[in-house]
């Protein structure tokens, strides 16, 4: 698979990164080599292969139903460029 | 189990400028989980608490921390998909759903595109006159909600509340069996009431624990039933999803007009292009959501932080055996042991507590007079002081006690109604109060007959009247009763002053 660079623009807007025009084709042309690396795998044959989510036997970890955590507001928006009465202040978005 | 049977109903056929359309519709219910703590934190649900107060770490987006799921919340996904006739997959998985808005600091959301945790199920929705659509459910899975955006406080600015994100939703969709905005309605009450009843949602849909996104398309006649077929979605038109909505009126309204702006785009020989579109109730509109639309590219992929989601079968049948009865299950029990109509068994057991009220009050009574004093006197009066089975102030056994005293004919329904009305205001033991306040029927026929004799004796105007005319017998028996305060038995009356009267 190849990216061009409408597609690596593309990603880049999705991902909210700032990526400059003259640098797109660069960039895309590095997007290319790594799935390109990466498409070696469709050669191995994995037809009736369970996939592999771990390497030691694990089971997804849970935790019971109790409230452990939070009460911590001004710890959460310490880092808040703006915050206001307890929210989250951020320029405006309305639908 | 009982089971009722059901026609299906006609769909809703909607006149066009040019043809007849019917309505095509899918819903997907996002139901909040009923859970003290988030899905993935240890962060508490409770809803109108100070703003990011309920937030942990994880919930906030910080970087390095880590998910941990809540078993709970898997727990109550499953007891969902029993009660809901579903089939519970044993192997699910999480996936990350990428997009960025404010209130979703992850710049993702953790959900089940490829690997839900619950399959195929379905409900039956009930539509009054022995009709009701049978709606498939094609899967639930577990997702994490957003925060809250709050935009009405400041001119320029939005403000953000986390205290909602990473809470557990369970978002449960339909196949595109609901025909009509009614029955869509009907879909969603029925759904919160099958919720409620297990337990696994409050389904207060005014603080948003259960909110609806609704795909309307419309077709020609004839459609559906080859899309039913052959389930070719290519039978039908093309549709429109109207997002988040948290009401069944706006649900009925939004669907209305969304199909009558499609009918019209398609009788103007246009195409309709599928979008995400918001209901605006105050304008009767539905518009497109532009900005959601390049959005859409959520970039699923599978969440490294999560292994696969594994339960057994074991822990699933545990669950299934504290299912408790459903409403389905219920309503048609109520119907076949207490003599009940399909309505007042619909009444008693929309809501558990209704149900469980009415049992207790008959109990080894007459089951009809039973609910016709629980649905008639008691909601009746619960409603004009606003509130709530939960507190009424007249017990299930003292309810039980009155109705009894009317079946044996201690007491007339007249009389039964002030004794209802003291026990209400005042409490007491029905029984006791009837004997004390001297309420007691009177049925012994000599009673009766001395008070017919004085008024008959006393009113000879009168006997002459009613002989001529015998619909004035009815005064003669008001007098009786009045006389005897309202305690005679009123048949008895009526025998023998028709008899004394020689009517």
């Amino acid at each position: 698979m190849s990216i061009d660079t409408d597609t690596a623009r593309k990603v880049a807007k999705l991902a909210r990164i700032r990526v400059q025009e003259d640098a797109l084709p660069a960039l895309a042309s590095e997007f290319s080599a790594i799935l390109g690396f990466i498409e070696q795998l469709n050669e191995v044959d994995v037809e009736g292969v369970e996939p592999m989510t771990s390497v030691t036997p694990q089971r997804l970890k849970r935790r019971d139903d109790v409230v452990t955590d939070g009460d911590q507001q001004a710890a959460v928006l310490a880092n808040a460029p703006d915050a206001r009465e307890g929210f989250f202040a951020v320029p405006k978005v309305v639908e | 189990m009982l089971d009722l049977t059901y026609n299906s109903p006609k769909p809703k056929v909607i006149a066009g400028a040019k043809h007849d359309w019917e309505l095509v519709i899918g819903l997907e219910v996002h139901a909040q989980v009923a859970t003290k703590a988030k899905l993935f934190s240890g962060a508490s649900t409770l809803f109108g608490s100070e703003p990011n107060s309920n937030v942990a770490f994880v919930d906030a987006g910080m970087p390095g921390m880590l998910p941990v799921i809540n078993e709970a919340c898997v727990a109550q996904a499953v007891r969902t998909g029993l009660g809901l006739k579903a089939q519970i997959n044993l192997n699910s998985a999480f996936d990350r759903k990428n997009y960025f808005y404010p209130d979703l600091p992850q710049g993702y959301q953790i959900s089940q595109l490829y690997h839900p945790i619950v399959g195929e199920g379905e409900v039956l929705v009930e539509m009054g006159n022995g009709m009701a659509r049978l709606v498939r459910i094609e899967r639930i899975h577990l997702e994490q909600d957003a925060g809250k955006s709050i935009h009405d406080m400041d001119p320029n600015m939005s403000f953000v509340d986390l205290n909602r994100t990473g809470v557990a939703l369970m978002e449960i969709v339909s196949r595109p069996d609901i025909r009509g905005a009614d029955e869509a309605a009907a879909f969603v009450l029925k759904l919160r009431q099958i919720l409620r009843y297990l337990g696994t949602c409050d389904g207060n849909m005014q603080n948003g624990s259960m909110r609806a996104d609704v795909n309307v398309s419309v077709c020609r006649p004839g459609d559906y039933e080859r899309y039913q077929a052959t389930q070719d979605f290519g039978e039908l038109g093309t549709r429109c999803e109207i997002k988040n909505m948290n009401s069944t009126r706006f649900i009925q309204m939004a669907i209305d007009v969304e199909a009558r702006r499609q009918i019209a785009i398609l009788e103007d020989g246009g195409t309709i292009t599928q979008e995400t579109r918001l209901f605006d109730p105050d304008k009767n509109e539905t518009r497109s959501m532009r900005s959601k639309e390049e959005a859409h590219d959520y970039r699923y992929f599978p969440d490294p932080d999560l292994l696969p989601l594994e339960i057994e079968q074991a822990w699933v049948d545990d669950i299934a055996a504290t299912l408790p009865e459903l409403p389905d299950a219920k309503k048609a029990r109520f119907i076949a042991e207490f003599s009940l109509s399909d309505y007042d068994a619909s009444v008693l057991t929309a809501e558990v507590a209704n149900a469980a009220y009415f049992e207790q009050v008959a109990n080894g009574r007459d089951g009809k007079l039973a609910a016709n004093w629980v649905i008639n006197e008691l909601f009746g009066r619960l409603k004009k002081d606003d509130r709530d089975i939960t507190d009424s102030p007249v017990t299930p056994d003292q309810l039980g006690k009155i109705v009894g005293l009317i079946t044996k004919g201690d007491i007339s329904g007249k009389i039964a109604k002030d004794l209802f009305e003291i026990v209400y205001t005042t409490g007491g033991d029905p029984e006791a109060l009837v004997e004390e306040r001297g309420m007691k029927q009177v049925t012994d026929t000599g009673a009766i007959e001395t008070a017919v004799d004085a008024v008959i004796a006393d009113n000879p105007d009168q006997v002459e009247k009613a002989k001529a005319n015998p619909k004035l017998a009815g005064w003669f028996v008001g007098q009786v009763m009045k006389a005897t305060g309202g305690k005679a038995n009123p048949a008895v009356v009526n025998k023998l002053v028709v008899e004394k009267l020689g009517l």
